[in-house]
């Protein structure tokens, strides 16, 4: 008898799940999927037809050169901006007028005009002083575009830097500087051993974004006669006339911006384990 | 050689007039590329907050491939994939058809589609800030969905993302000049010309920082007069 019971128990009707029903939204949504889907499809149909061995052999060495300048360019102007960035940042936080306005400047400066227009003023703007610069030895150096973008991208980055040091320092509560020096550790010591740690889980992001501009801000090299990724693929284009040039550029691109999106998230995480339960 | 002051005058022995119409292109580029973002972003903010999960798929995807894409390859991929794309649509009627894309519309588009995928986030992170009280409120009155939306809820979205659409324009602004990549004579291509022919890139390039410089400064002006009005809304309602 229990059994029984127990059986019809078991074989209760729940009733039906909800059926979803096709509203508007739904129709559209799978409407964009399938064109981006669609759009995919044709990519890579468009990709394999216009499959050509001997393109394919003479440029993709060249696409790595080009990849390869695109990486240590931004690889060491941002190391350089970092480390432009830090007085510069120092002098925002100055509490002599002076000091703090001219980093103001600096920055608004470069925050405020185009990148490209930048690495114009100095590639073409430094190439028409050839003789002062000859004079005091520096030409040897801005001779090349490479060194001129170079130089271009750590000032820039430098003034982008430098605020997001100086938000992430400032994030810190006021606090945590007296705490210490009432432990009385040294200024240097309270940077180095309270302050950056803590301003590193407020920085992490906004550098990340920054090294993500960077590297889709270097394609403008291209038009100042630097190889790099963008460069190769203007050059490999102007001469095959072949349009899956570009978008070969493209699918590394995303490639790289996407690798490094997951990468940040991941150390994102990381750092802040001991935040999360 | 003349000297700096015949250069930047206004006239033909000048090039003020040229690069004057160098602004001019910028500055119509950018108003032009706004309102077309700002209705492509919004657009793509509500797909992304949709419950339906194809939509907000089809609109992630958006946002990675036009965020990841360097600016300078989205343009060129506009421009010569829609010349190219075009011209084999034409060529189906008519052969011997020979397209030539406006460089003006190929910009764009282009910078369209990159201020759109911002500030399709900037939306969607200013529409988690207004509490889901806000709709409850409007629909519990007996306003439609569209009509909360209109009502209610857009006049708040608009001052929350306001910061954050400002800087995409400081971004659009600066954006712009790489048009002069596809040949559109905006301040830097101008100034390019004018430093090639005089052989003072210095003073030209110079010059064109300076005005990018002061676009940028007119426009925090503009920006804190409206943010001003739009706060002034808030204390009286």
């Amino acid at each position: 008898m229990s059994l029984t019971a127990n059986e019809a128990a078991a074989t209760v009707e729940r009733p039906p799940p909800a059926a979803r029903r096709w509203t508007r939204e739904r129709i559209l949504g799978h409407a964009l999927l399938g064109l981006w889907i669609l759009l995919g499809i044709g990519l890579v149909a468009y990709l394999v037809s216009a499959w050509n061995i001997d393109i394919f052999q003479k440029y993709a060495p060249m696409y790595l050169d080009g990849l390869w300048v695109t990486l240590t360019l931004v690889g060491s102007s941002l190391v350089c901006g970092a480390i432009l960035s830090i007085p510069v940042a120092y002098g925002r936080m100055s509490s002599n007028r002076l000091i703090a306005t001219l980093a103001y400047g600096y920055v608004y400066l470069f925050r405020g005009t185009p990148l490209l227009a930048q690495a114009f003023l100095i590639y073409y703007g430094l190439g028409t002083m050839r003789p002062q610069l000859e004079a005091v030895g520096l030409w040897v150096f801005f001779r090349d575009a490479w060194n001129c973008a170079l130089f271009a991208f750590s000032l820039n980055t430098a003034a982008y830097q430098a605020e997001i040091l100086r938000g992430a320092i400032e994030s810190v509560p006021k606090g945590q500087w007296e705490g210490a020096a009432s432990l009385g550790l040294h200024k240097l010591t309270t940077l180095r051993k309270i302050i950056l740690p803590q301003a590193a889980i407020v920085a992490l992001r906004p550098y990340g974004n920054e090294v993500i501009l960077m590297i889709k801000g270097s394609a403008i090299v291209a038009l100042i006669t630097v190889y790099d990724l963008m460069g190769v693929t203007r050059l490999a284009y102007s001469r095959t006339f072949d349009f899956q040039t570009y978008l070969w550029a493209a699918i590394i691109y995303l490639l790289i911006v996407e690798t490094l999106r997951h990468a940040i998230e991941w150390i994102e995480r990381r750092i802040t384990r001991h935040l999360h339960r | 050689m003349q000297d700096a002051w015949t250069l930047l005058s206004w006239g033909p022995n000048g090039w003020l007039d040229d690069i004057a119409y160098g602004v001019f292109v910028t500055v119509a580029l950018a108003l032009a590329t706004l309102p077309v973002g700002l209705l492509i972003g919004f657009l793509v903010a509500l797909a992304k907050r949709s419950s339906e999960p194809s939509l907000r798929l089809a609109g992630n995807i958006y946002t990675t491939i036009f965020r990841g894409l360097p600016e300078l390859l989205t343009l060129f991929l506009v421009f010569y994939g829609a010349q190219i794309g075009i011209q084999q649509i034409m060529r189906l009627v008519d052969p011997s058809a020979s397209v030539e894309v406006n460089s003006f519309v190929s910009g764009m588009v282009a910078l369209g589609v990159v201020f759109s995928s911002y500030a399709s986030e900037v939306f969607l992170s200013a529409f988690r800030a207004i509490p889901a009280g806000q709709y409850e409120g409007g629909y519990s009155i007996g306003l439609s969905k569209a009509q909360t939306m209109r009502l209610v809820v857009l006049p708040q979205l608009i001052r929350i993302s306001l910061p954050g659409l400002a800087n995409l324009w400081m971004i659009l602004l600066k954006d712009t000049a790489l048009v002069s990549a596809i040949g559109l004579s905006d301040i830097l291509r101008q100034a390019g010309v004018a430093a090639r022919v005089t052989k003072h890139a210095f003073l030209f390039f110079g010059l064109a920082g300076l005005i990018y410089l002061a676009l940028a400064i007119l426009s925090s002006v503009g920006i804190y007069a409206i943010e001003r009005r739009v706060g002034r809304q808030e204390v009286a309602r």
